[in-house]
Formats: structure tokens, C-alpha cells, sequence
């Protein structure tokens, strides 16, 4: 598979924004499984763990994924297209950094990717733009009866499905969104949230997930139990009182704003789209704080002539293994500040 | 709007309102003099941190730290290292450890109450007894006695050829 060709356009599932579009990016739901009657990987020789590999890839290319499905060797992947999967929230860190036979499994829409092998046997996941977490769980829930037909996990009646760290075991569910949150990061709330969220039991993480920082005032934030509780109330809990609770504390921040800064919002999302429009250097981190700005703008009506699809394009191709497979080469650091500047420049030319 | 750390004008990161004889005050740190300061905002608790505290508070140390699983052959010591487990039958063998461990990251419950898979009888048994038989085939390949090796690895083909077949 050349990954090239994903690299020029932003994914499909991000199309398309809904209700929540304004705060919720998207909406990701993954659940871990371990092969029935094999150690768990830190355990395992290297020839289990290629066994494993071999085994998994041969059931996820035959035929249970949709049509077109690909599977990416990581292990024998270029360094570039390894970030270029993280990028895409396709693969973890971990897994694009780990070692020994593992792999990646992708739908051609992208909404669903499997990693083999990463620090379970399998790790699948449903990505979806806006807050979807019901139709996420349906679609990865029905994966998972699939992979059943030709698989048996491990589980125990007690304990649930058996992962290798015990913080997943039961359900193995994990339920997560990437929450845009300007405003409250403006104006300090975000520790509240930050605060309240550890208080229910939540893990708020980066724009990669684990260990990483939240750049461009993005917040993944997700459930940590995953035992005691079943998929449906994990799912419901999360859907119906957690995410809201959020959304609506983003927006009154905004709205205050609004009514008390308005001005000062207003100098701000201008400038960014200025320097957008200008900058003839740029590095990621700057682009993925001035993409904030802009997109926070376009929530409140601020800009005109720029969409909500183009700064998901631009969050993505900005990124440096996207940029490098866009422009066709590797490049240092000072050329890609050139080249992405550019590429910014031209798509908010285009109106 | 952005703020700079108050000790050391890096951008702070963690944002304070204290409340002192009905006086506001707001305070603005980076993480690191945040946490210099006894003040820590953490994500999560890591697990070896769950395992830690929860081996301090068990006067039974030494109970934990003879535990091994005579599968995989992880130490308790080991799994509270890595923080990761060996084999599922590590839950059995560590259970009346792992089950304090697990209500204190999972709300207080160590049940499960969720899915369970169309065939969980019938492969709770065979997927014990396959991790049994790989603990042997090791063993014996160990003690250099192929032949029972030889046997053990039809065994173990057979009983995972059920339970994973590739649906040709």
C-alpha cells in the first residue's frame, strides 16, 4: 500500500462536521483483545510474537474488513510512514516507536483501523468526525463478532476480557473524544475541567494520546473504568453526561467572551488569519495554535471565507511527515517551515 | 489569554484561584514549579504507582513478592516493575492481589458485567489448559526431552486449530 496517497487530503471521516462540530472533533472507540491460549506479548518468544502477527494479519486481510482494506507492515515500514499513521490517529506512538512483527489494519474511509501486536494482540478501533460514540460502538462491536467467527479471545467470567495491563481488563473499552477547547483554555477554566474530569474517573490526554501535550487547545479525554460497568452504560455515561457537560462549558466560556473580550477575540482570530495568509516561515507548533485561533473564529462567525474542511486539511498536511509526503521528499526542519507556510498560504488563497 | 509562570516566566500551565479570608488570588505556574511547589495535576495514576501504594498498605509484602504464575513464570515483583501482566492465567494466579488492585482503578469493581463471547465456556477451559501445555512445551524443551515436546506441540496445534481457525 503507498501511503502517498493518503497523505494529500485530510481523512473522510473527518468530513463533514455536525451539532457538536463546534467543540467535538471527533469521536474514537477501541477495544483490546488477546488470543485465547498465548501469553500476552512482554511473555511471548519471538517466534510466538511472529506467530501471532502472521495469524492476525492473515484473518484481518481475508475478507472481515470492508473492501479495500489494507494492512501496513510497521515493522518493515519507512520511519515517515510510521508518523504519517500517527498523524492520522491510525496507530499509536508506542506502536510506530515499538519493535517486533506488528502491523496495522485500515479501512480505505479510515474509520476503522486495527493495530496487531502493539501492547495487546489486538487493539481496534471506529474513528468518526463529531460526537458519534453510539454508532462507533455498533460498528467496532460488530467487528468484533466477526473477528470471533475465526478468533477466541482470552476472557474469564470473572474478570472479562483479559488484557496485558490490568487498568483494561473487563469490557477492554475504551471510549474517547478530541474536545477544541479555546476558550476555556483562555481563560484558565480548563483546570476545572481538568480537576473534574480526574474526579469522574477520566483520563484528559493530548492530541496523540498518551504522554503527549495538548497542542492547539486540543483535549482527548476518555474513560479509565472499563471493569464493573457494561459497553452500553460505559458508552451512555460518557455520551449523555460527560461529553455534554463539557461541550456546554466550552460554549458559555465563549459566549462570555463574547459579551466581555469581543474585541480582543476578534484582534486575535484576525491576526492569526493575517499571519496565515503571510508568514513566509512556519513551524507545526505555531501553524496547529494559529489553526486554533482560526477555528475558534469560524465557530463565532469572526471569518468569512474559510471552512471548517479546509483547517482540517491544513491541521493534518501541516503536520511533519504529511508535508514531507505531500512535497515528495524528506526535508530539515528550516525547509519545512518554508513549505508548510506555503501550502497554508496557498489553501487559504482558495476561497 | 496566555500567562507567565510566576517564578520562572516560562508559559504557566497550571492556573490557581485561591480563596483567603475572602480575598481572591490568582496564581499562574509552569508544571515544573507547580509540582516544586507540592502541587500536581496529574492525568492518572500510574499503575506501578496503584501497585506501589497498594503493596505499602498490605502488611503482607512478603506474601506478594513470593507470588509467581506457574504459566509464564512473571514474579508479582516482576508484574509491579513493568506494570504489565504475562499470560491471562496471571489473573488467577495473582488474583486475591490483583483484585485490590483492580477496584482501585476501576470505581471499586472487580467484576465483570460486560460482553461476553458467543463460545466463553468452552474456551475459558481450553485456553487454560493450551497456556498450561505451552508452560510445559517450554519446559521441556528445557530439559532437552523432544520427544515430549513433540508431543506437546501436536497437542497444541490441535487445541488452537479450535479455537482459531482461519475460516479458509
Amino acid at each position: 500500500m503507498n501511503l502517498t496517497a493518503l497523505s494529500r487530503h485530510s481523512a473522510r471521516w473527518q468530513e463533514s462536521p455536525g451539532q457538536f462540530g463546534d467543540v467535538v472533533v471527533s469521536s474514537r472507540v477501541r477495544l483490546a483483545r488477546n488470543l485465547a491460549g498465548m501469553s500476552f506479548l512482554s511473555r511471548c518468544s519471538n517466534g510466538q510474537v511472529r506467530e501471532i502477527a502472521d495469524l492476525l494479519r492473515r484473518v484481518l486481510t481475508g475478507g472481515v474488513l470492508a473492501e479495500g482494506a489494507f494492512y501496513v507492515d510497521i515493522a518493515d515500514a519507512d520511519p515517515l510512514d510510521r508518523q504519517l499513521l500517527v498523524e492520522r490517529h491510525l496507530i499509536s506512538r508506542q506502536h510506530a516507536e515499538g519493535d517486533g512483527p506488528r502491523g496495522v489494519a485500515v479501512t480505505p474511509d479510515e474509520t476503522l483501523a486495527v493495530m496487531v501486536n502493539e501492547e495487546d494482540h489486538l487493539r481496534m478501533q471506529v474513528l468518526a468526525g463529531d460526537l458519534k460514540l453510539q454508532a462507533c460502538y455498533e460498528q467496532i462491536c460488530r467487528l468484533d463478532e466477526l473477528l470471533e467467527e475465526h478468533l477466541t479471545f482470552a476472557f474469564s467470567s470473572r474478570f472479562g476480557y483479559l488484557t496485558a495491563c490490568p487498568t483494561n481488563v473487563g469490557t477492554a473499552l475504551r471510549v474517547s473524544v478530541m474536545l477544541h477547547l479555546p476558550a476555556l483554555k483562555m481563560t484558565g477554566e480548563i483546570e476545572k475541567v481538568l480537576r473534574s474530569a480526574r474526579d469522574m474517573h477520566l483520563a484528559v490526554r493530548g492530541l496523540y494520546g498518551e504522554g503527549t501535550e495538548a497542542i492547539g487547545d486540543m483535549f482527548q479525554v476518555s474513560n479509565q473504568t472499563t471493569l464493573g460497568k457494561s459497553e452500553e452504560q460505559i458508552v451512555e455515561d460518557f455520551r449523555g453526561q460527560i461529553v455534554p457537560g463539557i461541550i456546554d462549558y466550552e460554549r458559555s466560556a465563549r459566549a462570555a467572551l463574547l459579551d466581555n473580550r469581543r474585541g480582543a477575540l476578534e484582534d486575535r482570530v484576525c491576526r492569526a488569519e493575517a499571519v496565515m495568509k503571510s508568514a513566509r516561515l512556519m513551524s507545526s507548533e505555531e501553524a496547529m495554535y494559529l489553526i486554533s485561533q482560526l477555528r475558534l473564529g469560524l465557530n463565532l462567525e469572526m471569518v468569512g471565507d474559510i471552512t471548517v474542511e479546509t483547517l482540517n486539511e491544513l491541521s493534518l498536511l501541516t503536520q511533519p511527515a504529511h508535508l514531507q509526503r505531500f512535497c515528495g521528499r524528506n526535508m530539515s526542519p528550516i525547509e519545512r517551515g518554508e513549505a508548510r507556510a506555503k501550502l497554508i498560504r496557498e489553501k487559504l488563497g482558495k476561497t | 489569554m496566555k500567562f507567565e509562570c510566576e517564578k520562572c516566566q516560562r508559559e504557566a500551565t497550571v492556573h490557581l484561584t485561591e480563596i483567603t479570608n475572602g480575598q481572591k488570588i490568582e496564581r499562574h505556574l509552569c508544571e515544573e514549579c507547580a509540582s516544586a511547589e507540592g502541587i500536581t495535576i496529574k492525568a492518572q495514576l500510574p499503575i506501578s504507582k496503584i501497585i506501589e501504594e497498594l503493596m505499602l498498605q498490605s502488611s503482607a509484602e512478603k506474601e506478594f513478592s513470593d507470588l509467581r504464575c506457574d504459566v509464564c513464570g512473571i514474579s508479582f515483583l516482576e508484574f509491579r516493575r513493568d506494570g504489565l501482566l504475562g499470560c491471562p492465567h496471571d489473573y488467577e494466579a495473582f488474583e486475591h492481589v490483583l483484585v485490590g488492585l483492580l477496584e482501585r482503578s476501576h470505581e471499586g469493581q472487580s467484576c465483570h458485567v460486560g460482553k461476553v463471547p458467543a463460545n466463553a465456556a468452552e474456551s475459558e477451559r481450553v485456553q487454560n489448559e493450551l497456556l498450561r501445555l505451552r508452560g510445559s512445551l517450554a519446559e521441556s524443551v528445557r530439559r532437552e526431552d523432544y520427544e515430549e515436546a513433540a508431543a506437546l506441540r501436536d497437542h497444541i496445534r490441535r487445541l488452537s486449530d479450535g479455537l482459531h481457525e482461519e475460516g479458509q
